[in-house]
């Protein structure tokens, strides 16, 4: 049935998003599973909660793989099964789509989806290497193809296409950093001007410093429920309506077209179709801005509005909080921050509070449906979900 | 008789180092491979033949890398780009000897090899770039 409830969101909460001196990758998830825990006072976590799927995306940075037990342990939740998955920037996208799996069996009744990413403790040429590492290797990374590098070469391929400008990549910078300046939980709580983010230094051409998403420490996780047992953990909910997840070659250059990322094409129409709803519909959305060129993108493949016309969206300020659709009303990558592994279920965290109307300065007023765009890498994995106020 | 070539991206590059660009085609649905794949993605045929690809192409997109990985610092600033064969195949590569602010989308462009690097790690893979003519 169409925009039936596959999971419920109870709680949810969020780490401080920037430089975490000190602080180990378990250390900052706890500080999430805290949050969630106190949002949530008719949940008893180390009696309801059954399962944990966390996100993460490299052992290189702090020298440690095995996530999913360890984030559990640190959580408070030993002996629950846990499991880390992996898909690059979209790796906590997976774990919620896991979560979503484990309770709509209905195996599980409560279970925890989280993420996190410990990065700002390396270098930058060290954590370019990291993120490059969701790249392909044999033709993008051994050729010396960075991350920034690949979304500039859509960058470019949408200018030569669809004229799109540096002062529209810049307008999405700057919509994010106010939203970003607004949120306290951000990395960079900022404003920036148009001319700042246009005469930045260039990262790769035509992407420059204020293009690109922020080298950040951060955790989020969320508590979701089956949707018929949800009320028994808070009177607001959030309904997870729409899911959708698919893959792409790891090498953008297989792909026919380098303006569009055609996993989150397959995964919008799955959550919409699944939602029974349409890109009109939504109220307020968290898309993968890792790139500002990114967020263009994203409009283009989510439909809210024409292939070629995203720049154009951004520059109108359609998008802003008080525009026609606000997207990335966090801050988004760009300000909030990026700790790869944790931004999944960090998008989720935002669209939860938007929807039940804790948003504070950055509340869409009446927001009723929400979705959340989280890519992997350079597009090889996207995950799409839809959300309503329960 | 020489023992049948892999399709793998290791004989790809064993074939790089011959100064030889080479594809796999699938004999069941003709679609070239770059790089070669045991399993054709399009029909899930596994017999293929060897063929050799054009050197020469346009460029279709391009980036300037100014912050570079750790083994590429000091090359930086470089270009790098996806060049379309003339057989219609993709390929990414560095693009050198032009000045970066010449370079265009849909200028012509063709492969130079380079001398292979012995190192004690993997992988022993050799480059190429492409450059104008
Ligand atoms: C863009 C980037 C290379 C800049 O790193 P850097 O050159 O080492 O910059 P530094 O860390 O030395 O910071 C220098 C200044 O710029 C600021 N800064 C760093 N990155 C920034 C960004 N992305 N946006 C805005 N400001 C940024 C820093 O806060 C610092 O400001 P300060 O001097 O006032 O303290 C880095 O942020 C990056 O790689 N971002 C992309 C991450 C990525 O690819 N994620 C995966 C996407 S799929
Ligand atoms: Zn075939």
């Amino acid at each position: 049935m169409k925009g039936k409830p596959l999971a419920s969101i109870v709680s949810a909460g969020l780490s401080k998003f920037g430089k975490l001196e000190g602080l180990y990758a378990r250390e900052i998830f706890a500080q999430a599973a805290k949050e969630a825990y106190e949002r949530c006072p008719k949940l008893d976590p180390k009696k309801d909660i059954k399962a944990l799927f966390i996100g993460h995306m490299g052992e290189s940075y702090e020298h440690q793989g095995h996530t999913g037990a360890t984030a559990a342990d640190w959580a408070g939740l030993l002996h629950i099964p846990a499991t880390r998955t992996e898909a690059a920037c979209s790796s906590s996208g997976a774990a919620l789509r896991a979560a979503i799996f484990a309770v709509a069996s209905g195996l599980c009744d409560v279970v925890m989806a989280g993420g996190v990413e410990k990065m700002t403790h390396r270098s930058t040429p060290e954590v370019t290497e990291f993120l490059a590492m969701a790249s392909d290797f044999p033709f993008e990374q051994w050729h010396g193809i960075t991350f920034p590098g690949l979304f500039a070469l859509m960058a470019t391929a949408h200018m030569h296409k669809y004229g799109t400008t540096e002062g529209q990549l810049a307008h999405v910078a700057v919509k994010n950093h106010y939203n970003g300046s607004l949120n306290p939980k951000a990395h960079m709580q900022k404003e920036i001007t148009l001319e700042q983010a246009l005469t930045s230094r260039v990262i790769a051409w035509p992407l420059k410093l204020y293009d690109c998403s922020l080298i950040t420490d951060g955790a989020s996780c969320l508590i979701l429920t089956r949707p018929e047992i949800a009320k028994r953990y808070t009177d607001t909910p959030v309904h997870i309506i729409g899911s959708g997840q698919a893959s792409d070659t790891i090498g953008i250059y297989e792909r026919d077209d380098f303006t569009s990322l055609k996993a989150a094409k397959i995964a919008a129409k799955q959550a919409y179709e699944m939602a029974g709803l349409t890109p009109e519909d939504i109220d307020v959305a968290e898309v993968h801005d890792c790139f500002t060129i990114a967020e263009i993108i994203a409009y283009e493949d989510l439909g809210f509005c024409k292939p070629g016309e995203g720049g154009k969206l951004a520059e109108k300020g359609e998008t802003t909080l008080k525009g026609r659709i606000p997207v990335n009303t966090s801050g988004g990558l760009k300000a909030k921050g990026h700790p790869v592994g944790a931004t999944g279920t960090a998008q989720a965290y935002e669209i939860y509070l938007q929807l039940t109307g804790q948003a504070d300065k950055r509340q869409v007023a009446d927001a009723e449906i929400g979705l959340t765009h989280n890519v992997g890498g350079s597009g090889a994995t996207a995950t799409v979900h839809i959300y309503r106020r329960g | 008789m020489a023992e049948p070539q892999a399709f793998t991206i290791e004989q790809f590059y064993k074939n790089i180092s011959q100064k030889k660009l080479m594809g796999g085609k699938c004999r069941k649905c003709g679609k070239i491979h770059l790089p070669p794949r045991p399993l054709c993605d399009k029909c899930l045929s596994t017999e293929f033949e060897w063929v050799e690809l054009p050197q020469k192409g346009k460029l279709l997109t391009y980036t300037i890398i100014h912050v570079a990985p750790t083994q590429f610092q000091s090359m930086a600033p470089y270009a790098v780009g996806i060049i379309q064969l003339e057989n219609g195949v993709k390929i990414p590569g560095m693009i050198r000897d032009v000045p970066l602010d010449k370079i265009k989308v849909g200028m012509r462009l063709k492969m130079e090899f380079e001398e292979p690097q012995h190192t004690q790690q993997w992988p022993q893979w050799p480059r190429y770039h492409f450059k104008p003519f």
